[in-house]
């Protein structure tokens, strides 16, 4: 680890606006991601921005029906609010299928947004990586690639996005709300968040630098039944090969979105439409293009067999 | 006290305290946080100094140019080790690599420098700007291109054993036998993956050095720091009192031992070295993955006519073997057999012994094909096993086996897990989306006998203080030590005292190989009667008719305290057991019955193990609660190795790419439900005047095999490859839906 600065912001804004200033600065929730790369040298910020004590840790109904989560709410509280559990139970199952209960009494919404690929060539600093490293090569292309991503891949990097929550928002249409260094407030829809790795996959989403993260908001509820299915070696604790979350309509419409086959949570709204004709063609359009790895080409077929086992168990 | 013939009655016969479920003596130190590992050593080695080791970051080849200012101008940094300035090294008698590489790197992460600070983030940091140039050599990574090229060792299998054996026409036998299998299955590298990472603390006083270290053996660790350093062994002293895990991987002196000594010498103050988590892999010792080809003939009747396994694993230059035939030439009957192992040579990091090594990989493979040929046959699985049982060493029917009641655990395994209920035909039972499959294996690891000392003191409160350096991994040596203690001097658990893992005491067998437990009591054991002897004689008692008990010498209506004879000095007795040919005329094996049941999701193949129960038949069980928590401990071991425990190799730049605890996934609590385990009643006295023998590793011995046979009872598709993950069968399960 290398030596660092510290500071506590006090608001949103001074945060942005700190952090906008200060060259080689990083914000710090609970530090559970940021902490251990900083140990691994893989981060190495030269100065920290502490904003656990800017009073976003609240959970709050909108205007329009729907919930604004503060940016520092804990993965913990946030899975089980009541209204999370009643109206939005994808997104609290997605959170408790994710790492400990001690991680997650730590995690934070934004931090858990922000959280680094698992990737292992991207933890070994020798080997090449140009997430890590920009332009020094891809080690994972041609090595170990089980874990790696099957779709929207680019020949600069294979990596995914890891977090299981954020795969579940996607498919709630979450909007993420940023504080910009100016004190100018946006949003970004989910969708737009996470990037695909393309030649920059060191860029990973759309934040811009110093832009904090304040809050995500969903929108009103839209029912259904919600599953979250994480498939994994282990029964716990370890990343998803593949995950899937759902809400599936009576009518047999519905939203899926995938967890561990993309540098993004993957969802393609058009595939939506092949719902009632099934797990296959509604596979066959959510991973076309797909350019699996001999490695991992095991997920196609676990993503259609997954789908087909969150279809059928609504229909019996 | 030599043990040379079969022990009669003698006082561990009581059974008083050796036998009771006692729970670990050591027990409160560990859940309050008060057992001194060797990383904390504050109390004896304080002002320690950090060192942080920096790893090869290529596979082979050599270093062109090390420059090591940067890292030695950085803040807090007291000294910077390397080959260049460590000084003349020698290699240990039990290392294959060098423990500090340059000019010449054998493997990756092998350690290039030490860097030592005053504080450890300090040191880490400096560690980052070592600079180091490398001209890579090629290497060979990839066991299956290299086998072609393997050989048979000189060596033999490294244990006295030989490469090679063969008994009758193997191969005649086969091609007549009526029924055949001839398979090839393989087993991937593994990681011990113990809890607390390799650590040490050095300190020297002049020319003599203290390591206090997380080491099994402290005899050999001793030997052979003395030996890399060129120092004489009496100026090296090991301390090793509680160790974090260990499973073979801490059966050597490594990096952290010899960085620290040489930190600690280059600091001119005391060094501590850990070997981070993500070094540990690559840095240290794992056990080599095998592909092993084993042809089993048999009668129509079941009974085996031929049976044949080969095995090919890699190691370095100058390496071992992977022993995974062993238990093959001893396991089942079949008058036509040979076993073969063959070694590659790879540049991946040093292979050595993990847990149960040779028959670990070996029952994984061996019990597979035991249960294919099982259903070939059309013979029940445990039918199968029973029908070739032997009382006879099978190479060499001279030798019967002391006690070997392999049927029983059988007969009661498969009447306590309810295999009546097992179906032959696999894919048949479905729970919901589960699909269900029992499956079943043998466990076999043969009892090893070591000669171990210890020292006894009684002091004038009737307490007892028992002294040796052997190790306590986790086991549970304080406890049965104790135990030993107590029955023989007829004094209460709370009399005595254990000091351990200290070179400075009586030379004992250490841990491994599942010797330790019946080795070191019998040290103990052995002490004891030399003080028995000295108490009789200096209270006028005859020590052949003098009774130990409740705190008293008794003989006739004579009754004196214990501690009477003690007087104001106290009295001593050292003794260590050794033993005779009994282990050659007899074979002397564990065995286990082990039971699974699996359900596997069917739609997206992930697999679950359900229940698990184990009968074993080890010899005299000192604590059955200790003893359980090795078994049970075992057998959750044996589950990571069927499901998910893989190194995964980079077969390009020559390393272990998941070479940290989340890329190397072991089972969580989650994967382990309910285990049960069984032993049976059983002495054997040909082992030692214990009557023990040891079930560390028995526990893990024919698990995996177990696990995938009820996968495959549960799925119907064969995986011969571990580990079993799911995109090895999913293709193969029944359609969705
Ligand atoms: C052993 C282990 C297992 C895990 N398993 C899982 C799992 O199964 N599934 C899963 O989904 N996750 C898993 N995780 C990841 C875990 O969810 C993340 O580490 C956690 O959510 C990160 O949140 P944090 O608040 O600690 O982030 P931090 O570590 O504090 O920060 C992460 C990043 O976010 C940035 N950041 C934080 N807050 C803001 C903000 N308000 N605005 C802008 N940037 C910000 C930081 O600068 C940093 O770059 C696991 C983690 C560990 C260590
Ligand atoms: S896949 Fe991405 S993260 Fe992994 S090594 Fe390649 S560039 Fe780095």
């Amino acid at each position: 680890m290398k030596p660092f600065t510290y500071e506590r912001a006090l608001t949103p804004a001074a945060a942005a606006g700190a952090a906008a200033a200060t060259p080689g600065a990083r914000f710090i929730a609970g530090g559970t991601n940021l902490l251990d790369l900083m140990k691994l040298q893989i981060e190495t910020p030269a100065h920290l921005i502490d904003v656990n004590g800017l009073g976003l840790d609240r959970i709050e109904a909108t205007d329009d029906g729907g919930l604004r989560i503060g940016a520092l709410v804990r993965n913990t509280d946030l899975a089980a609010d009541a209204r999370v559990r009643r109206d939005y139970p994808v997104l609290s199952r997605a959170l408790l299928a994710g790492a400990s209960a001690q991680l997650r009494n730590k995690a934070t919404t934004a931090g858990n947004l922000l959280q680094r690929t698992r990737c292992p060539y991207f933890y070994d600093p020798a080997q090449a990586c140009n997430k890590r490293a920009p332009g020094s090569g891809c080690a994972a292309l041609g090595g170990y690639s089980r874990q790696l991503a099957v779709i929207g891949v680019s020949e600069a990097c294979i990596a995914t996005h890891p977090s299981d929550m954020a795969v579940a928002m996607r498919a709630l249409d979450a909007v993420v709300e940023t504080v910009q260094p100016t004190g100018t407030t946006r949003k970004i829809a989910i969708a737009d968040f996470h990037r695909l790795p393309g030649d920059t996959p060191h860029i990973e989403t759309a934040l811009e630098p110093g832009e904090l993260i304040s809050a995500v908001t969903l929108p009103k509820p839209v029912g259904g039944r919600q599953v979250y299915r994480k498939v994994r070696d282990r029964a716990s604790y370890a990343f998803a090969l593949v995950s899937v979350a759902a809400l599936v309509q009576e009518d047999g419409t519905g939203r899926i979105a995938l967890g561990g086959v993309a540098h993004k949570p993957w969802r393609v709204e058009a595939a939506e439409a092949e719902l009632p004709r099934g797990a296959k063609a509604v596979t066959e359009r959510l991973l076309a293009g797909a350019k699996p790895t001999p490695d991992n080409a095991f997920k196609v077929t676990l993503v259609e067999r997954t789908l087909g086992a969150v279809l059928a168990d609504g229909r019996n | 006290m030599k043990f040379d013939t079969p022990a009669a009655d003698n006082p561990i016969d009581q059974l008083k305290i050796i036998g009771q479920p006692v729970s670990r003596i050591d027990g409160p130190l560990k859940t309050t946080g008060t057992a001194p590992y060797a990383y904390e050593r504050h109390d004896v080695a304080p002002n320690a100094a950090h060192g942080f080791v920096v790893g090869a970051t290529i596979a082979r080849g050599r270093i062109t140019a090390l420059d090591t200012s940067a890292a030695e101008a950085a803040p807090g940094v007291v000294a910077v080790v390397t080959a260049a300035n460590a000084g003349p090294l020698k290699k240990g008698n039990n290392n294959t690599a060098l423990l500090l590489a340059g000019p010449e790197v054998e493997h990756y992460h092998q350690a290039v420098a030490l860097v030592v600070a005053d504080t450890f983030e300090q040191a880490r940091a400096a560690a980052a700007l070592v600079k180091v140039d490398y001209a890579p050599a090629e290497g060979a990574f990839d066991l299956a291109k290299a086998m072609d090229g393997a050989v048979r060792p000189e060596k033999g299998d490294g244990m006295g054993g030989a490469a090679d054996t063969a008994v009758g026409d193997f191969h005649g036998a086969f091609a007549a036998a009526p029924v055949r299998l001839d398979a090839t299955y393989s087993t991937p590298d593994q990681t011990h993956a113990m809890m607390e990472p390799y650590a040490s603390t050095a300190a020297w006083d002049g020319d003599r050095l203290t390591v206090w270290t997380s080491n099994q053996m402290i005899e050999w660790g001793r030997s052979d720091l003395a030996r890399m350093l060129g120092l004489p062994k009496d100026r090296v002293r090991l301390i090793s009192p509680y160790i974090g895990g260990g499973f073979g991987g801490k059966l050597f002196i490594r990096a952290d031992a010899l960085l620290a000594a040489l930190g600690a010498r280059a600091a001119g103050r005391p060094v501590k070295v850990a070997l981070h988590r993500p070094l540990i892999v690559n840095n240290t010792t794992h056990r080599p993955a095998t592909i092993q080809r084993i042809r089993i003939g048999a009668g129509r009747d079941g009974r085996i006519t031929a049976i044949g396994h080969k095995s090919w694993s890699g190691d370095l230059p100058g390496g071992g073997l992977e022993t995974a035939v062993n238990q093959t030439r001893l396991l089942y009957a079949g008058a036509h057999r040979l076993t073969a192992m063959r070694l590659a040579t790879l540049h991946l990091p040093e292979g050595n012994a993990m847990r149960a090594p040779g028959e670990a990989p070996g029952l994984m493979a061996l019990e597979i094909a035991m249960d294919e040929m099982a259903e070939k046959l059309g013979i029940d699985p445990v039918e199968f096993r029973v029908l070739n049982d032997t009382e006879r060493d099978p190479e060499n029917p001279d030798r019967p086996f002391s006690q070997r009641q392999l049927v029983a655990c059988l007969r009661l395994g498969a009447e306590r897990f309810g295999w009546s209920r097992h179906n032959p035909k696999p894919g048949q039972v479905r729970e919901g989306d589960q699909l269900i499959g029992m499956g079943m294996a043998v466990g076999f690891r043969n009892n090893l006998l070591m000669k171990s000392g210890a020292r006894v003191r009684l002091d004038a409160e009737g307490r007892v203080t028992v002294e040796t350096a052997m190790t306590d991994i986790g086991t549970g040596s304080y406890t049965i030590l104790a135990q030993t203690a107590a029955e023989m001097m007829g004094v209460g658990l709370d009399k005595v005292r254990v000091v351990l893992g200290d070179s400075s005491l009586p030379a004992s067998c250490g841990s491994g190989g599942q010797w330790g437990a019946n080795n070191a009591t019998s040290g103990v054991y052995a002490a004891c009667m030399k003080l028995r002897e000295e108490v009789a004689r200096t209270l006028g008692f005859n020590s052949k008719e003098a009774v130990f008990a409740d705190g008293e010498v008794r003989a006739g209506n004579r009754a004196v305290p214990l501690a009477q004879a003690a007087g104001a000095e106290g009295l001593t007795a050292e003794d260590t057991i050794e033993y005779g040919d009994l282990a050659k005329r007899y074979q002397q094996s564990t065995f286990a019955g082990h039971f699974v049941e699996m359900a596997v999701d069917a739609a997206t193949g992930e697999a679950r193990v359900r229940r698990m129960l184990a009968v074993c038949a080890a010899g005299r069980i000192l604590n059955p609660k200790t003893a359980r928590s090795q078994v049970i401990g075992a057998m959750t071991m044996g589950v990571g190795a069927a499901l998910f425990e893989e190194l995964a190799v980079d077969t390009r730049h020559g390393f272990f790419v998941n070479h940290d605890l989340a890329g190397y996934e072991v089972p969580v609590h989650a994967d382990i439900p309910h285990q049960e385990v069984i032993f049976l009643d059983e002495t054997d006295p040909t082992s030692s005047p214990m009557k023990a023998k040891g079930v560390g590793e028995l526990g893990l011995c024919g698990v995996g095999a177990a696990v995938a046979n009820a996968l495959y009872n549960a799925t119907g598709v064969r995986v011969r490859d571990y580990p079993i993950t799911l995109d090895k069968y999913i293709h193969r399960l029944p359609e969705v839906g």
